[in-house]
């Protein structure tokens, strides 16, 4: 009796994150499992329902790309501009969860699929940065890297989930529409979940106006100019440093799909799409536990060994390790630097413009990620 | 409390819409046409039989079906198949259905597959093709080892992605696209000694005429679009048919005069000269093979 009790006890210490993270959480993982349902079955549609060649569909990708980017950052812009981040967020969940139904009514017409997909990725980018605003500003500034944590492993949990979902409901005799149509669903659910169970973090130093008279217009109504965010770079020095640190991992870090590449010489061809979801199970089950060693022994020195990590991997990547070691390391050194690095940066920016912060370093990395996996490709075309 | 009710009555709602909208999608089976084999794209049945394929071709007594099963992890298989449409064969593949050939005495089959992830850039894809000699039994899972002789000179690369078998008549001779540094090729490949050499650029997913003189292939155009052609082997001039839409598939023959594709969803025909109007033969359906019983009926409804 007393060891489970303690176990109990155990577990809620580790839960015992803030009620708008957990509630964050499961809206990803709700979100989650409905964009990855997806993604898995995407290339199967495309091909086979739509009869498209997808060595023609994947150069749009690129393109796609420098859309998000820039859509991150003015939705960080428009978070702090208006101190709206759930509402900047829920715009992005529900754009998303819209794009399944344009992915339905797209039929075989290859710009509306473009199109719908341009719209999910527009989505993505719009809720990431308020939302990790949200995560930031919910959780105190010494549990930042557990509350990540727990973020990030629900996320993964629906990341998880979304294929197999997604090929259950087509072994259950679904088509591929179906699972457009049950993605869809969850998207809204999560969007439900959202505007019922978060919520947004105004900071406690905004004053709240008091209408002048007894008949207050709209306009007194109106909240006074709040800290005025703006579109330039957050000038604290720790934070630019750190921002150019993440850049500077940012371009000699492989692609996840290189990194499959890598190991396929080395896996029978049936279990190529495993190899993601073994790198998310590595992810989901150590994001707490490294998110917490994170906060007590410092993040930035957690996000630096993440890329020593990094460098092992390559090494066994070099010396053809077993391929499950390999999707462990990588596991490893996304828990080690993607929920942390937020958590690093996050105490660093004001209140107010934490949205905004947060997209710089959310885009300044996706951005030298991007610029990686072109030389590295380039590099892997030209020496073969 | 009252917003667990709220989500409660939301996820209920949004199930029985998902429930509701698999109940209302399961319509009939589109109607089987006269003279051609093909996929109705609803079910995935193949005509008049209770068969399902993702990609389906069939010659002399051969057919090859090429099959998806859903999983936690999608299996794909090419079928080997009798002229009951009973399974003879396996073969485990892995990747997504692209094209399915049979030779036109039965006795080579041939598949490409497009397998995920196998390129550096995410999103990225490439083709895996196969050959089976069902005489000997032997299987070739991935044909891009064969030496290639690109212009004449023995050819490295990398990158090589090899699709869109078609065989001749001697069970020997092929051709199929092969693609390397961003540009494609039409190859005339020898089974029995393991070689291709490139004929041409910009000839993809070749379809050999059941009298072995032409090939039908889909052009890529500068816009971007793919376009059919015929290419005469004798004098290797193309001609463009008279289909002025987009076409991604491996077309087939009907006979010496008219060739049948996929497009947009229905299956289409076109004569091979280069005159005359696409047709429309089916409705919601791929994957045409023309059926020798009854193909002197589609040749009339096709002009």
């Amino acid at each position: 009796m007393y060891v489970a009790t303690a176990k109990l006890t155990r577990l809620r210490l580790l839960l015992a994150v803030p009620g708008n993270v957990v509630a964050l959480g499961a809206v990803s993982l709700v979100t989650d499992i409905s964009s990855e349902m997806v993604t898995a079955v995407l290339p199967y549609y495309l091909v086979l329902v739509v009869g498209l060649s997808p060595l023609a569909f994947g150069l749009v990708d690129g393109l796609y790309f420098g859309v998000t980017a820039l859509v991150r950052l003015a939705s960080g812009y428009a978070a702090d501009r208006w101190q709206r981040r759930k509402l900047v967020a829920g715009l992005g969940y529900g754009l998303s969860a819209l794009s399944r139904l344009g992915l339905l009514a797209a039929g075989a017409s290859v710009p509306a699929l473009g199109a719908a997909v341009a719209v999910d990725r527009a989505g993505k980018g719009l809720r990431t940065a308020p939302r990790d605003a949200l995560i930031s500003l919910s959780a105190e500034p010494g549990q930042q890297g557990q509350a990540f944590g727990v973020h990030r492993a629900m996320d993964t949990v629906g990341a998880f989930l979304g294929p197999l979902a997604a090929f259950g409901l087509l072994a259950l005799g679904g088509a591929y529409d179906l699972v457009f149509v049950a993605s869809f669903a969850l998207g809204a659910l999560g969007v439900v979940l959202l505007v019922l169970y978060v919520r947004d973090a105004v900071p406690a130093r905004v004053p709240v106006p008091v209408p002048a008279g007894p008949v207050a217009t709209l306009a007194t109504v109106t909240p006074p100019p709040a800290p005025r965010p703006s579109l330039r770079l957050p000038t604290d020095r720790r934070f630019r440093r750190i921002l150019l640190l993440a850049c500077l991992f940012g371009l000699v870090t492989l692609s996840d799909s290189f990194i499959y590449l890598l190991l396929q010489d080395r896996v029978e061809p049936a279990f190529f799409p495993l190899l993601p979801l073994g790198t998310a199970l590595a992810y989901l089950l150590l994001a707490v536990p490294v998110g917490r060693l994170a906060d007590r022994f410092g993040r930035m020195r957690v996000f630096l060994a993440g890329h020593g990590l990094l460098a092992l991997l390559y090494v066994l990547l070099a010396v053809n390790a077993s391929p499950l070691a390999v999707l462990v390391l990588l596991g490893l050194f996304y828990a080690a630097t993607d929920g942390v690095l937020m958590a690093a940066v996050g105490p660093l920016l004001p209140d107010a413009t934490r949205a905004s912060g947060l997209a710089w370093v959310q885009t300044g990395q996706a951005v030298a990620r991007m610029l990686s996996s072109i030389l590295f490709g380039l590099a892997w075309t030209v020496l073969g | 409390m009252k917003r667990v009710l709220i989500v409660s009555l939301a996820a209920l709602l949004l199930g029985l819409g998902v429930t509701g909208y698999a109940w209302w999608r399961s319509g009939p089976v589109a109607g089987a046409p006269e003279g051609l084999l093909v996929r109705d794209a609803a079910s995935g049945l193949i005509t008049g039989t209770d068969r399902r394929c993702e990609r389906f071709y069939r010659a002399a007594d051969t057919g090859v079906c090429l099959v998806v099963e859903p999983g936690a992890v999608p299996k794909t298989f090419a079928l080997v198949l009798d002229r009951n449409m009973r399974e003879v064969r396996r073969v485990r593949i892995a990747g997504i259905p692209s094209r399915a050939r049979v030779s036109a005495s039965g006795r080579m089959i041939s598949w490409t597959v497009f397998v995920t992830g196998d390129s550096y850039n995410s999103g990225g894809f490439s083709t895996w093709t196969g050959i089976l000699d069902t005489k000997t039994g032997y299987l070739v899972t991935n044909m891009e080892e064969i030496p290639l002789f690109l212009d004449g000179k023995r050819y490295y690369s990398v990158d090589v992605n090899y699709w869109g078998v078609s065989f001749a008549a001697d069970d020997n001779r092929f051709y199929a696209t092969v693609s390397t540094k961003g540009r494609t090729y039409l190859v005339e490949g020898d089974y029995a000694n393991w070689r291709a050499k490139t004929l041409a650029q910009n000839v993809e997913c070749p379809s050999l005429s059941p009298d072995g003189t032409r090939l039908a292939f889909k052009k890529r155009m500068p816009g971007g679009d793919w376009r059919l052609h015929v290419l005469d082997l004798a004098t290797m001039r193309q001609t463009p048919l008279g289909e002025p839409a987009n076409v991604d598939d491996q077309a087939a023959w009907l006979d010496t005069k008219t060739v049948l594709y996929g497009r947009a969803g229905d299956v289409w025909s076109v004569p091979a000269d280069g005159t005359g109007q696409p047709k429309r033969l089916v409705t919601g359906a791929s994957s045409p093979v023309p059926f020798p019983a009854a193909a002197a009926a589609v040749s009339r409804m096709a002009r």
